[in-house]
């Protein structure tokens, strides 16, 4: 129990048997100096091989509004979720460690939860503490062309305000009619019901419900003779509009065609009736004029 | 003394603890008239272990700390009370931005770019913990600590059963892992350091729900009772090199006194960085009064597994003050 070695000289005994034990301890030394190494390559492996999915990355994630490019964001964001806390309708996740590099990174899945805008403000942005998200990025990172918006988003929501503008100057996505086959305003079909089913969890605000609260897209359903629930629903002016589609049969049919002021929200990909579905938002795709 | 912070900070580094070689006039005369009363001292350690008493008063209060600030974390999202906003590596409270120094730091380096709310979160914590004693944040605050500590229990039983022994590591691996982790968030441009943080995973998984990285949080524990004893914050975790530098400033700290030590070693049986107790071995207290060094957690087991009492927390210049 005592640790009383140091001040006594040692026993006699002892002294013959100090050449082994030194080398005993050398021996240690140098067992733990491979253990040492082994354990450093083995961290140091561990926490490359999170370059992978980032490389990998075949499938881009629709990253919240304001995010810096993909590089950039993914080293200026610090894993804090501070943006997740304060979305009004918990659009945004974090990035697992399948994710690598991205592990703790925001993300938005469309198709479940879209960014509807429900905040008026961008409040991720606002809450974000490194700037990875930002209304007005910093000079010296390059800006891709076709990313930046012609003109401040107007959000429908708040037309009739002073300022109708979100401020957002550049896009986080595209949206793209990427099965037109599905669409049911190409079928000439209207829609009836709750958008995604009654069993949608997803949640949009409605002004004529409450300015403040959204509800569960189930709770709201959608009576149209030709759908067009993308461009009603759509939270940004002049970003999509229907166009008369010409058929062999004289039935009224339409495509949704997405416009510049688009800046890739997703709302039209959740609020799609059809299955599979027939817009999506293409994550950091940038506007190269009206397809 | 100035030789000697230099000398802690070095052993922080990784460089082993050696004999002293200068030890003040009264601190020799106490080793000496240790030694002389050979029979008395030992009379004395005795009757001091008779009769001290298990006291866990650190430990408790440090672990109530430790799960209030990440409950704070949690319910401030669950409940929406907007108290403590955002998770360990970054967060605000009420309203205030608070950063991890070595997140900033990983953020910093790979952006390379640091905007306002950053730089004021970043050296708010900075003079938080240069006041709290830089690596408290560990013991503290830290959930993987309070995880490897739990699990430390399970390695030191099966120790005893001689199911497992523990292999150590040089502790310079930190600073080497330190400086690397810095370097790759330099050149690749990423965070790499945060995918292994088990501080962040824990943390993000307290507020945001479980997620497939509690896997490798899961890994390190095994490797830690299996393998090697608190290997994490011993050997790799840079968060903890971080803050002991900031500890460096720091005026909280815990005091040894040598005329109150029998020289049983509790204390460096129950510490996480033994090292920083090297004074506590017989003859080796180059002072009366010595100051533990910056690398301490300021976890207080040494303090509350001491029977004599010769392990005190201190705050420097309050207690002259008092």
């Amino acid at each position: 129990m005592s640790d009383d070695s140091d001040t006594r000289p040692p026993p006699p005994a002892a002294a013959g048997a100090r050449a082994p034990r030194s080398g005993h301890r050398a021996q240690q030394a140098r067992r733990e100096f491979i253990r040492t190494a082994v354990l450093s390559c083995g961290m140091i492996g561990a926490g490359l091989l999170g370059f992978l999915p980032v490389v990998q990355a075949g499938e881009k994630r629709l990253r919240p509004p304001g995010a810096l490019d993909e590089s950039d964001f993914l080293s200026s964001c610090i894993k804090c979720g501070q943006c997740v806390q304060v979305c009004p309708v918990q659009a945004i996740h974090l990035g697992d460690i399948t994710d690598g590099f991205g592990i703790g990174v925001p993300f938005i899945a469309a198709r479940e939860q879209a960014c509807d805008f429900s905040c008026d403000a961008v409040q991720c942005i606002l809450a974000c503490p490194t700037g990875a998200l930002t209304y007005h990025k910093p000079d010296f990172l390059p800006v891709r062309d076709g990313a930046p918006l012609a003109h401040a988003p107007t959000l429908k929501a708040k037309a009739q305000d002073p300022e109708p503008t979100i401020n957002l100057t550049e896009r986080i996505g595209l949206a793209r009619l990427a099965r037109p086959e599905a669409c049911l305003a190409m079928q000439g079909k209207g829609f009836q019901g709750p958008a995604r089913g009654p069993a949608f969890k997803g949640e949009m605000r409605y002004m004529d419900v409450d300015r403040w609260k959204p509800i569960p897209v189930a709770d709201h359903p959608y009576e149209r003779d030709l759908c067009d629930l993308c461009v009603t629903e759509c939270p940004i002016a002049d970003a999509i509009r229907l166009e008369p589609e010409p058929s062999a049969d004289g039935t009224r049919r339409a495509r949704p065609v997405v416009q510049e002021q688009c800046v890739g929200c997703g709302v039209c990909e959740m609020i799609c009736p059809a299955e599979p579905v027939a817009i999506v938002v293409d994550a950091r795709k940038t506007w190269e004029g009206e397809a | 003394m100035k030789g000697r912070f230099l000398d802690q900070l070095r052993i922080m580094l990784g460089r082993a603890p050696a004999k002293p070689e200068h030890i003040s006039e009264a601190a020799q005369e106490i080793h000496r008239m240790k030694r002389m009363t050979k029979a008395d001292f030992e009379a004395m350690k005795q009757h001091v272990r008779d009769h001290q008493l298990e006291k866990h008063t650190w430990r408790n209060r440090r672990w109530a700390v430790l799960i209030f600030a990440n409950l704070l974390f949690t319910f401030s999202f669950w409940l929406d009370i907007q108290m403590l906003e955002g998770a360990l590596t970054a967060s605000r409270f009420v309203g205030f931005h608070l950063i991890d120094l070595n997140s900033a730091l990983q953020v910093m380096l790979a952006h390379k770019h640091i905007i306002v709310n950053l730089f004021i979160g970043t050296a708010t914590v900075f003079l938080l913990w240069v006041a709290l004693g830089g690596r408290t944040f560990c013991s503290w605050i830290c959930p993987y600590h309070l995880v490897a500590e739990l699990f430390e229990k399970l390695h030191l039983r099966l120790v005893e059963k001689k199911w497992v022994s523990d292999h150590t590591f040089h502790r310079g691996a930190r600073t080497v892992f330190w400086v690397i982790f810095s370097l790759l968030a330099v050149v690749t441009g990423y965070t790499v350091f945060e995918t292994l943080s088990p501080t962040g995973i824990l943390s993000r998984a307290l507020i945001y729900g479980p997620s497939l990285a509690l896997g490798w949080v899961a890994l390190l524990l095994v490797f830690e009772v299996v393998y090697s004893r608190r290997a994490w914050c011993r050997y790799v975790c840079p968060i903890g090199l971080t803050y002991g530098m900031v500890g460096t400033l720091s005026p909280v700290r815990v005091v040894y006194d040598l005329r109150q030590c029998f020289h049983e070693g509790d204390c460096r049986k129950v510490c996480l960085v033994p090292h920083v107790l090297d004074m506590v071995i017989k003859g080796r207290s180059p002072e009366v009064k010595v100051p533990v060094g910056p690398d301490c957690t300021r976890c207080g087991l040494c303090v509350d597994t001491c029977p004599s009492g010769a392990l005190k927390f201190e705050v420097k210049g309050l207690n002259e003050l008092l």
